[in-house]
């Protein structure tokens, strides 16, 4: 069983169709590369998959299970363009708060190892205003990864980074997928991200234009995908 | 095929309601407030007709988010449209026909009330599509919030019934002097009203079909 | 975790990041204020009227204020994204939307009870009279406020003028409970208890309460997910 599969998804806005009949695959411990220009729906497919929206058509499985249930979004850890951390409270709030709605069995625990694999156990009771903006994009890793998600979704994870949290991402991205854990990502840092792809599919005006392994070319090229199967 | 029906119904609709007027023209005035009671004809029927139009409302808005089928998006927001018209007919009526008996135009008396609570609930709906951009969105709250409005329509009519009462009795359960050989008429206003209310419905469902259709290209434009 | 322990927690931290900061709580009773002053200018407070008028004028108060609390509610996730954290999260619409509902209540149960003093002071009403119905029925009209506030605040939280268009949303539909909250304000403020001819308005306080919570815990996925 696929750990991510997207069969035949459509999109709607209005009767416009933002995506076509995706069909897409990321089996376990696979790393797939979404790619494509501006508006051509990576983040709409990934908010998708993620189960932020329901498709108009088609259907989206987590491990066989529709991303709506429970279990499903147990699953899926989640990193979009918002770090989605509050504010107003610490970072151990913050961290606690999610331990608890994901019911891990110790939230307080979880919160306090992550903010030392992300570096941040010195600011844990810090409020998250006065956080740095690298500070700030750690703790949203962590956040993503503290119930220890078997399904990494990262919509343009590298855009915001700094080099710092770009090494503490690409770390623990790298020991997920060592872990046997699947990634999902939508990107322009081809280059960062390819090193990290085994597959990587292209999407054009809401379609499928390229979806397959992840090519030595393509990482010693990073334009050759748009070359080949773009409209460039 | 739909545009030769349509007009056929609208022509049919307008010949009922022209054949009605002369006749109620040529009916007798009524004993108790003359002349102007005959605005019951029209006041009553375009009520009615906005009654049905907010259940129709709520039935495309529960069917869209069934099945998501943008045709039910476009029925109901072209029904709650025609129906606050209508609405709006029974509330000018109404006050028209309170300034001659009551000699004021406004009474906040009960049924004047609620017809204005519920005309304010749905001109809601249409102030909430307004300000969405995206049309599955758009299309999804609007269905939402017109079940919360057609909902509110019994507790609201109830509440203010409670509230205060000078509203006459409904003449024609309360034993009032609506006379039974005038009936017919007011049958033939309903339907008439009733034909109206589905002729324009259907003029603007067409349009926002259109709508639709135009919002489609001009993303298809864009994404060029 | 079951439900109600879900709904809590969501609550718990809406109340800290409120208390954090006090913008909501403290522009709506400063709000509530101004109406209150306002009211004492447009109505003569030793006239017999304006006592018979008690529970219109708070209620108007309440109403007011009461929006600016709701406003906030939903829109609190949107700096950094946070609703889409909370809609990954392995809880339901419902849980979400019932904690969030809860706090709400809290904030504007709070301002609410902070305005009433000031008003019984400035309107030179002697409330407590009938202090157990009051508050009975200030629960059930400030809940009958709150969950139609907070589900439009979810349905408005994305779109344009945000902040007109929650209160034109949901006055209209808050008329039927708005207006017995008031009928049986005004007689309990006056050491009225709630009579036979009046127990009616409680009867829709409660309906409207139960009907439109049952409504929007069932809607509430539809509205957060599509």
């Amino acid at each position: 069983m696929s750990a991510v599969a997207v069969d035949g998804v459509w999109k709607f806005y209005g009767d416009y169709p933002a995506l076509k009949n995706i069909r897409l695959e990321a089996a376990r411990g696979s790393c797939l590369a979404l790619i494509g220009r501006n508006g051509a729906g990576k983040t709409t497919l990934l908010r998708i998959i993620a189960g932020f929206n329901r498709p108009g058509k088609g259907q989206v499985r987590i491990f066989g299970r529709e991303p709506r249930e429970t279990d499903a979004r147990r699953q899926i850890g989640f990193i979009g363009h918002g770090i989605s951390v509050y504010d107003e409270l610490s970072a151990f709030e913050n961290l606690k708060l999610y331990g608890q709605l994901y019911n891990l069995p110790d939230p307080r625990a979880s919160a306090t190892e992550w903010l030392e694999r992300t570096g941040l156990a010195r600011v844990a009771s810090g409020l998250v205003r006065e956080f740095s903006r690298g500070m700030r994009q750690r703790l949203a890793v962590a956040r993503a990864f503290l119930h220890e998600p078997s399904v990494l979704l990262l919509d343009e994870p590298f855009t915001a980074l700094d080099d710092k949290a770009i090494a503490v991402l690409q770390r623990l991205l790298r020991e997920a997928l060592a872990q046997g854990k699947t990634i999902v990502m939508s990107t322009h840092q081809l280059r960062e991200a390819l090193e990290l792809s085994s597959h990587v599919a292209m999407l054009n005006r809401g379609q499928v234009a390229f979806h397959g392994p992840c090519t030595p070319e393509m990482i010693s090229d990073p334009g050759y995908v748009y070359a080949r199967y773009g409209e460039g | 095929m739909r545009d030769k029906i349509m007009y056929g119904l609208g022509a049919l609709a307008i010949l009922i309601l022209i054949n009605d007027i002369i006749h109620i023209m040529g009916l007798p005035d009524e004993v108790n407030q003359g002349a102007i009671f005959k605005i019951i004809f029209f006041h009553v029927p375009v009520a009615i007709t906005a009654l049905t139009a907010a259940a129709v409302a709520l039935i495309a808005s529960v069917l869209f988010l069934v099945t998501r089928n943008f045709f039910y998006d476009a029925l109901a927001v072209a029904v709650t449209e025609v129906g606050l018209a209508f609405l709006a007919a029974n509330l000018v009526t109404g006050s028209l026909w309170g300034r001659v008996i009551w000699g004021v135009y406004w009474a906040w008396d009960a049924r004047l009330t609620s017809a204005l609570v519920c005309w304010l609930l749905y001109a809601g709906y249409l102030m909430l599509r307004h300000a969405i951009e995206e049309p599955t969105q758009r299309a999804t709250f609007a269905a939402v919030f017109s079940i919360f409005a057609f909902i509110d329509v019994p507790i609201v009519i109830f509440s203010i019934k409670w509230w205060r009462t000078q509203h006459p009795q409904p003449v024609f359960w309360g034993g009032g002097s609506f006379p039974s050989d005038w009936l017919p008429y007011f049958l033939w206003n309903m339907l008439a009203m009733l034909l109206i209310g589905a002729v324009l419905t259907m003029t603007r469902l067409r349009q926002e079909e259109s709508q639709r259709e135009l919002d489609y290209l001009r993303r298809l434009a864009h994404s060029m | 975790m079951g439900f109600f322990h879900q709904a809590f927690v969501i609550t718990v931290k809406d109340l800290r990041a409120e208390l954090r900061t006090k913008e909501a709580v403290n522009s709506s009773f400063a709000f509530a204020l101004v109406i209150l002053l306002l009211f004492s200018f447009a109505f003569d407070s030793f006239e017999e009227t304006t006592q018979q008028m008690a529970g219109g004028l708070l209620w108007i108060v309440f109403a007011f204020a009461g929006t600016l609390i709701l406003n906030r509610s939903f829109a609190r996730e949107l700096p950094n994204d946070c609703l889409d954290a909370l809609i990954a999260a392995p809880i339901s619409g419902a849980a979400l939307f019932l904690g969030k509902a809860i706090a709400n209540f809290v904030l504007v149960m709070a301002v609410e009870l902070i305005s009433l003093p000031v008003f019984g002071i400035f309107s030179n009403v002697h409330w407590t009279r009938q202090f157990p119905e009051l508050m009975l029925v200030l629960v059930l009209g400030s809940w009958g406020m709150t969950i139609i506030g907070t589900i439009f605040s979810a349905l408005t939280v994305n779109i344009r003028l945000r902040e007109v268009m929650l209160p034109m949303l949901t006055y209209p539909i808050l008329i039927p409970p708005l207006m017995g909250a008031m009928q049986l304000t005004s007689g309990l403020v006056a050491g009225t208890p709630i009579a036979p001819d009046t127990v009616v308005w409680l009867k829709v306080l409660i309906g409207f309460d139960v009907v439109y919570t049952a409504v929007s815990l069932f809607l509430v996925e539809t509205v957060l997910v599509g």
